[in-house]
């Protein structure tokens, strides 16, 4: 019992020294810097650690794994990355356009409108998939990580600003063009029997 | 009539005391807690965080107070109160300064040791009235716990009553500086009375009442259910032990509690083994800073500044050691500081009877 008691003593002691020395310790605030510094751990021992956080900020990188963002411009509306995405958070109408209607920044031509880009970021598992298939590298996952939102549908990010209208015209355009090839295709399959 | 007026205002002024003690006393643990952790703690509230608890204060005023479904409408609802009234009621014997106690009671350590010792039927009521199991486990515990503790707590200052000959806090208090009314010896072989100061404190009497006095420190802390004696509150195994169904205002009770607790057996510590309201500071020939610094004023200085002390002293260990096993707590309790504190207790009675 008596090497017990004396251990139970010297052993809370060097705890107890432990944490007077931290609790005297510099109060140095957190300088801030990124993971990827030399001595990030070193200078962690130098003062307190608390990231102040709205005023303080760590560094991400600009393309981190957060929130997803995507270039419409660049868009050819492949339909890829909701197709690959593992939680179904992507939502994608397209509608075939009667010519092609640009070019993306990499020369690759459009030929779909997005009548609907939807990102339901509060269903995404942040994962990246859909940023490896784009073909375009339209579709990115940024650095931004904070969002707050009053209501849940607001984490529904929605980055086609067609209008219904707009789309609708677009869907007649297609629909009387394909009219026309439909009565252009029989009028010469018509002519051909006539030739017959 | 303006007696009662004087009871009503001493009460008042207790409750102030003990409602400030545990604002600050909550803050002072976060700050205390976030240096040892290398954190900031509060920051924001006011300069330095000052306002923190204040602010927490006030949201907890306005928090709805939920009563379970199941549960025991009035223990559940009184518990709060007579776990705060026993600590309380505490303070009401404790010298503050020469002459200057709210009721000098010629039983006042025994009435000390009795009234808080109702906390732990505040803390059943409690566990029990909240028909949960976290409750009730935390409650048992700490019932369990506390009635252990009170054993060598008790023997331990009976060591010191055995030497002193009274269970006046007041009559203990001014023996332990230039005030006191017979010979002193510092170690038993030293005459003191004169010179006062750190020399004269109940610890250095006798070589074993400093043994005691470390006995008594960690069986309080047993007492007032702090780390690493907190297995009633286990906040890993017991959400919050016993008051894990309380809200607002009773929650508040609860806190305003532990807090007093801290600061009653930290006092309690004091008046009997580190000198009460006594200067630290001894008579050295004519520079006579003993007598210098003795007095009503001095008293409430020097108590409260040595309080204080003990008080950082048990965040300081709370925020070091882990938590007892209920095994090793009752071990300690019953293998190691019980024999320690009979034996205490044999030395003070061998000690007056032939070495004073």
């Amino acid at each position: 019992m008596k090497s017990g008691v004396i251990k139970g003593f010297t052993t809370a002691w060097q705890g107890l020294t432990l944490t007077l020395k931290h609790l005297f310790a510099p109060k140095a605030k957190r300088q801030v810097q990124t993971v990827a510094a030399d001595n990030y751990f070193k200078k962690l021992e130098e003062g307190t650690n608390t990231i102040q956080y709205p005023k303080q900020q760590l560094p991400v990188p600009e393309v981190g794994r957060y929130q997803l963002d995507v270039e419409m411009d660049d868009c050819i509306v492949c339909d890829l990355c909701a197709k690959i995405c593992p939680v179904d958070c992507i939502t994608i109408e397209s509608i075939k356009a009667t010519e092609a209607i640009g070019q993306t920044s990499d020369g690759t031509t459009k030929r779909l409108y997005a009548a609907k880009f939807d990102i339901d970021m509060a269903k995404c598992m942040y994962c990246g998939l859909c940023t490896i298939v784009c073909p375009t590298e339209c579709i990115t996952m940024t650095n931004q990580y904070d969002r707050t939102v009053p209501l849940l549908d607001m984490l529904n990010y929605k980055f086609s600003d067609m209008s219904p209208e707009e789309a609708a015209r677009h869907r007649e355009a297609f629909d009387k063009q394909q009219a026309e090839r439909a009565a252009a295709k029989l009028a010469a399959q018509q002519n051909k029997g006539g030739q017959a | 009539m303006n007696n009662y007026l004087l009871y009503f205002a001493i009460a008042i002024g207790l409750f102030v005391f003990a409602a400030l003690f545990t604002l600050f006393g909550v803050y002072a643990e976060r700050k205390v807690s976030a240096f040892i952790q290398d954190r900031l703690g509060p920051t924001e509230v006011g300069k330095f965080g000052l306002l923190q608890t204040f602010a927490d204060f006030l949201k907890m005023l306005q928090k709805e107070l939920i009563i379970p479904a199941a549960a025991d409408k009035w223990l559940f609802m009184a518990a709060p109160a007579i776990i705060f009234v026993a600590v309380y009621l505490g303070f009401a014997a404790l010298p503050w300064g020469p002459g200057l106690v709210p009721a000098h009671i010629n039983l006042g350590l025994y009435y000390v040791l009795a009234i808080i010792s109702v906390e732990t039927l505040g803390i059943l009521m409690a566990g029990w009235g909240s028909n949960n199991k976290y409750s009730i486990l935390g409650a048992m515990r700490s019932a369990a716990q506390i009635i252990s503790y009170e054993i060598p707590a008790g023997f331990a200052l009976i060591s010191v009553v055995m030497i002193a000959q009274s269970l006046d806090l007041q009559v203990i208090s001014s023996q332990q500086g230039v005030t006191a009314q017979e010979t002193i010896k510092f170690l038993g072989f030293w005459d003191v009375t004169h010179i006062g100061g750190i020399l004269s404190w109940n610890i250095f009497r006798a070589p074993h009442l400093l043994i005691a006095f470390v006995i008594y420190f960690i069986a309080s802390l047993a007492e007032s259910n702090r780390a690493p004696f907190d297995i009633p509150e286990a906040e890993s195994e017991l959400v919050a032990g016993f008051h894990t169904e309380f809200t607002g205002l009773r929650f508040a009770f609860v806190f305003l509690a532990e807090y007093s607790m801290m600061f009653l057996v930290s006092m309690v510590a004091i008046v009997v083994f580190v000198g009460s309201w006594n200067t630290p500071l001894p008579n050295v020939g004519s520079v006579r800073l003993a007598d210098w610094t003795t007095g009503p004023g001095w008293g409430i200085f020097w108590i409260a500044m040595k309080t204080l002390l003990l008080v950082a002293a048990q965040m300081w260990i709370r925020w070091t050691l882990p938590r007892f096993r209920v095994d090793q707590l009752m071990n300690l309790c019953w293998k190691v500081l019980t024999p320690l504190s009979f034996l205490c207790m044999l030395i003070s009675g061998i000690w007056r009877v032939w070495l004073m």
